[in-house]
């Protein structure tokens, strides 16, 4: 769970973004503090995004998380810079995109990115197969390479079969399917999904984000994952960033939004999550005192309500984790497990075990 | 109280001096350009003259299968098709066959010339607003101007004949392809120009995959409107020597022939219709695969 700290994939700093016809003008006065409201009533210019700073892991989903205004496409849009900052860095690689020229720009997303939209945004008047094969045909590639690894993808995705037909003879599952095999077939390091499947009805919502982790374990590409939904956020992301009023306000993992939720807001949301699929068993176990031998054991890293299940079939009150190796790692009670998987915690109570401590 | 009901017009030695000043400065100009417009011009005059002579000189079987061929491809309805055999039949029986090939080559040439020219302005209007709006105004001057109005300055330039004639149909006749190019690509779905955007493709990558294709049945709505304002404007423009369909029209009126006007004028109503018919079909061929089949 633990690693120590790992490599960074896009690096975002210090970044605003002032939406109006002279946003350099207020740039000051948002660093001095101003509010989104006042900008917007005495400037007539919108805050889109004001100092963010995220370093998104390499090779894991970073999800970004917010309510619908609250700057998610815009913050996306930066790091392809389908949107110019007012002010800031976003660095992948050794490179600062804000930096690059147009043209360097183009090979940047040619090559380093892609991707998914909320609409699909599917070329309408092409088949499947010929809208998987864009990003492949405007970097110049054979035309039967290109189809190679389209279809390769188009397979991987599950839509086999389907290469002849055209997006609107598609559900809208399946549209976003090609939207992603679109996007594979970029083979990129970075694939970027704005609401990717927020469009869509919440079974196949769920099919498509197995899907998605699915394929990640493979993959491995650095994910940034756009939602509104807090659960979506939970189950997808290696870590996560909440965003209100163009400004983070929390950045961690998932596990530690659900337990120590840094605000009112926050907590709000929190309070509707089932907390016994999130929180892992190394959150609740107490250290190790003595070995109680013959005692059940559960795996580190499995989430409450598996544990809970588990020690409830065996009439067991205590159980041992253990890690990877088989190593006892700490000591569980079933009186915890339970009380963690009902109480929602807010931001107050939080603090008053701090204090406490 | 005369100033009251005559009207205070410039009197009449200004207004003889200043009409005269931009006559002689149009006529100086066509004396200094005039040939070099011609020269220009002269791809344009054999490819005319090249399209009158395959539809008139050819063995008139194969011109009208060509032609229902064409209906057929650009339609694929055999209505449309069977309507154009018998349309052309009945031209041919009532001895127009010649005079509406020349018709029908003038409008095909016009129309083409429109498009050749028409869509680039189109395309470089929907980049810029202020192009757009410096182009506009200009767009509504042509289409409200009396066509025949076009006939002087060409026929100053150019003199009489089949070329200043065409020129005449085709500046006529652009103004709508010109429209719906630009309406066409200003319409395109903004998040399908971001995803092309995103995938880095360049500006002409853009234009070729996205602009144009999902512009395109708008364009052909134009190229529709298009034809029917320059197959309008070819008969008007017998009167400076263009021949056709529009010269036993002249005849008529100025001879007070009845039936021969009318045959003449039914004869550019089919054709017409042909023209419609199978550009629109086309143009709804097009935009098949927006149709959602999916329930
Ligand atoms: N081009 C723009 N001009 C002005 N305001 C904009 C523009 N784009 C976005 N905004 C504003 O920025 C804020 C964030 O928008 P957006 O990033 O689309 O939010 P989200 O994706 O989280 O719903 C909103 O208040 C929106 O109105
Ligand atoms: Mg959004």
């Amino acid at each position: 769970m633990a690693d120590p700290a790992p490599e960074i994939g896009i690096s975002i700093r210090n970044l605003y973004k002032i939406f109006g016809p002279n946003p350099e003008a207020y740039i000051d006065a948002v660093r001095q503090g101003m509010s989104k409201t006042e900008l917007n009533d005495q400037h007539n210019h919108v805050l889109g995004l004001k100092d963010i700073n995220i370093d998104m892991p390499r090779g894991a989903i970073q999800v970004v998380m917010g309510l619908s205004g609250s700057g998610k496409s815009t913050l996306i849009r930066h790091i392809n810079r389908l949107i110019d900052p007012t002010v800031g860095e976003v660095i992948v690689g050794d490179q600062d995109v804000v930096k690059m020229s147009e043209t360097e720009l183009r090979e940047f997303r040619r090559h380093q990115t892609a991707m998914v939209f909320q609409k699909f945004a599917l070329l309408p008047h092409r088949t499947v197969l010929d809208n998987v094969v864009y990003g492949l045909e405007i970097q110049g590639i054979p035309r039967k390479k290109q189809e190679e690894e389209a279809r390769r993808w188009i397979t991987r995705v599950g839509l086999e079969g389907f290469e002849e037909s055209y997006p609107n003879q598609l559900s809208g599952g399946m549209q976003q399917r090609v939207g992603l095999a679109r996007a594979l077939t970029n083979d990129a390091p970075i694939l970027l999904m704005d609401e990717a499947f927020s469009a869509l009805d919440p079974l196949i919502r769920m099919d498509m984000q197995s899907v998605l982790l699915d394929l990640q374990k493979e993959i491995r590409k650095t994910i940034v994952f756009i939602t509104h939904d807090l659960d979506e956020a939970l189950r997808l992301g290696d870590r996560i960033a909440i965003l209100r009023d163009g400004e983070v306000i929390q950045q961690s993992t998932a596990q530690e939004i659900v337990l120590r939720p840094s605000d009112e807001y926050i907590s709000s949301f929190v309070r509707e999550v089932n907390r016994g699929r999130v929180i892992s068993v190394d959150m609740v176990m107490t250290p190790l005192s003595e070995a109680e031998p013959g005692a059940m054991t559960v795996r580190s890293g499995s989430v409450l309500e598996n544990a809970a299940k588990k020690m409830t079939e065996k009439s067991a009150n205590h159980a041992i984790v253990i890690d990877k190796a088989g190593k006892p790692i700490g000591a569980l009670d079933i009186q915890d497990v339970i009380s963690a998987m009902v109480t929602p915690v807010d931001h107050t109570m939080v603090e008053d075990e701090e204090d406490a401590a | 109280m005369e100033w009251l009901i005559e009207f205070p017009a410039m009197d009449r030695d200004s207004l003889t001096a200043f009409k005269k000043a931009i006559d002689f400065a149009f006529r100086d100009f066509t004396r200094a350009y005039g040939d070099a417009f011609e020269t220009a011009l002269l791809p344009v005059k054999w490819f005319m003259f090249w399209m009158e002579d395959l539809l008139t000189e050819s063995p008139w079987p194969l011109v009208l299968l060509g032609i229902a061929f064409i209906a057929w491809l650009a339609s694929r309805s055999l209505k449309i098709t069977l309507g154009v055999i018998i349309t052309l039949l009945l031209i041919g029986y009532f001895d127009m066959w010649e005079d509406t090939m020349k018709t029908i080559a003038m409008t095909v040439v016009a129309t083409l010339l429109a498009i050749i020219v028409g869509i680039p302005i189109g395309i470089v209007m929907a980049r810029s607003n202020k192009v757009q709006t410096m182009i506009n105004p200009v767009l509504d001057v042509m289409q409200t101007m009396p066509s025949f109005v076009y006939l002087i300055p060409v026929v100053m330039l150019l003199g009489i004949g089949r070329v200043p004639g065409l020129i005449a149909v085709m500046v006529y006749a652009i103004p709508p392809i010109i429209r719906l190019t630009n309406l066409g690509i200003r319409l395109v779905d903004k998040d399908v120009l971001e995803a092309a955007d995103a995938f880095g493709s360049s500006s002409w990558q853009r234009l070729k995959n996205v602009q144009m294709p999902l512009a395109l049945p708008t364009i052909m709505a134009g190229v529709n409107q298009t034809i029917m304002m320059a197959l309008a404007m070819v008969v008007v423009a017998s009167m400076i020597g263009v021949p056709g369909l529009g010269l036993p029209v002249l005849k008529a009126i100025s001879n007070q022939y009845f039936t021969l006007g009318v045959l003449n004028g039914l004869a550019i109503v089919g054709i017409a219709i042909i023209f419609d018919r199978a550009s629109q079909a086309y143009g709804k061929r097009l935009q098949k695969h927006l149709e959602v089949v999916h329930g």
